[in-house]
């Protein structure tokens, strides 16, 4: 799974950074993007999709592999 | 509780300062939803109340027909404060472009990563204020606990003394939950704007590294700011930043101590947490952002006017079953939760990481210490509502 983040949704909600802070950077405008290539860790992939369904912007899509 | 007409028809006479919407609005929004879901009302002027999700979300991304200029719920007759602040409390209260760069400065003194900073700080507050009522055996988890914590913060963040938490509760409280009395609205804004404007003229002569300080010292093109955007967003700080979060800790706790089992759950289980916070602040959102209608426009079929007052529910938003399963429950490990508590759009409230961290923090160091606790038997909860909807006195037991 890998993630992307749409920056023009983006509101710096946060909120994936919350619930997933090894899968999001977030700067300090709140503006936040994938954590390195948005790879998700097979392990990580439940997290990644409580993030998803968290995004109050539809900012984040995964693309399965 | 101030004293209102009855409302006998909430899809075209409703009054969000009814005192038995304020205690339980959520019946009401339920079915306003299923029969008419965008209500309105004549009280002071037009105005309406969306209550699904797709609605309060879409007008909250039309910034164009859907302007900031008056974020008021409680529409003022008069507006006072339009000689000592020209430009309003921006960036809450503007529209692009004025929006744009204001937020800009603002928002790096509420990221996570400075967030995360008043931390410890946040976590000695609510230790100390425990400490006060512990013994006793009982307290007011509103007024002893939920209305100390975020003050205190913010004054960290303003550099104010400890000691002007009382006096600015007060002042907040006349702005935001009085605001349908003139007197105290202008007495809380008054006292407000005063104080910060002696901060604003005395950071000039001695600045700190404080929000103010660093405010005075911004360039915007090139130039100082004026002195009343400073002030206004030194009191948007303010008042935004204090009983918004006080009340999300205050409703917290009451539906801890009123519900033995989710409050067992979250005691064994921290790891609940995360997903428990965002679960409150969807389930008891405290706060609700008018717009002002800009050009004649229609939502939901609801012919709006340019001057009407949209008023948005994001609190009745939340609790639409069209986006949320079982949306009248609260759910600890709710997984799909795209709540709108801190707005939707460029309005997201530019404190949300501040609040989240108080609301976390105060929950955790309070179970902490009083895993077990329930309401006072025999006395009352009391609510506040309008702007921001949180309870005012939460009696309990702690056992």
């Amino acid at each position: 799974m890998r993630l992307r983040i749409d920056p023009e949704r983006c509101q710096g909600h946060a909120r994936c950074f919350a619930l997933a802070p090894d899968l999001f950077d977030i700067d300090d405008y709140g503006q936040s993007s994938v954590h390195s290539d948005g790879v998700v860790p097979a392990d990580r992939e439940d997290a990644a999709r409580l993030a998803i369904a968290n995004c109050p912007e539809f900012a984040i899509e995964a693309l399965e592999d | 509780m101030r004293r209102t007409e009855p409302v006998t028809d909430w899809e075209t006479d409703f009054e969000v300062l009814d005192a038995g919407y304020v205690e339980d609005p959520f019946g009401i929004w339920d079915e306003l939803r299923a029969s008419c879901p965008v209500a309105t009302t004549e009280r002071r002027g037009r105005a309406w109340l969306p209550t699904r999700y797709a609605d309060v979300t879409a007008i909250a991304h039309d910034t164009t027909t859907f302007s900031s200029s008056d974020v008021a719920v409680v529409t003022i007759e008069q507006d006072e404060d339009e000689d000592i602040l020209p430009y309003g409390l921006p960036p809450i209260t503007s529209d692009p472009p004025l929006h744009t760069w204001t937020r800009r400065l603002l928002l790096p003194w509420f990221s996570h990563r400075r967030v995360e900073s008043y931390e410890t700080l946040t976590r000695e507050i609510c230790g100390s204020l425990i400490k006060e009522f512990f013994d006793a055996g009982r307290a007011d988890a509103a007024i002893d606990y939920a209305q100390q914590i975020p003050v205190r913060v913010i004054s960290h963040i303003l550099a104010v003394p400890d000691e002007m938490s009382d006096a600015f509760t007060g002042w907040v409280r006349d702005s935001l939950e009085f605001a349908d009395d003139p007197e105290r609205r202008r007495r809380g804004n008054y006292g407000i704007g005063e104080f910060l404007w002696s901060k604003v003229q005395e950071r000039k002569e001695h600045p700190g590294d404080d929000l103010i300080s660093d405010l005075l010292q911004s360039r915007h093109d090139g130039e100082p700011l004026e002195d009343s955007i400073i002030l206004g967003m030194a009191m948007l700080t303010l008042i935004a930043g204090v009983d918004t979060t006080w009340s999300a800790i205050g409703a917290s706790l009451w539906h801890l101590a009123t519900h033995d089992d989710d409050r067992d759950r979250l005691v064994a289980d921290p790891s609940l947490m995360a997903t428990a916070v965002e679960e409150f602040l969807r389930a008891y959102s405290p706060v609700t952002m008018a717009r002002l209608v800009t050009t004649d426009t229609e939502v939901a079929g609801c012919p709006m006017r340019a001057g009407d007052k949209v008023l948005m529910s994001f609190p009745a938003a939340n609790r639409d079953p069209a986006v949320f399963d079982r949306a009248s429950e609260v759910v600890l490990d709710r997984a799909a939760n795209r709540h709108v508590a801190f707005g939707s759009g460029i309005h997201r409230c530019a404190g949300s990481n501040l609040a989240r961290m108080e609301l976390r923090v105060a929950i955790e160091e309070w179970l902490r210490r009083i895993p077990s606790f329930h309401l006072e038997p025999e006395s009352s909860v009391t609510w506040a509502g309008g702007q921001v909807r949180g309870p005012r006195s939460i009696p309990v037991v702690l056992r």
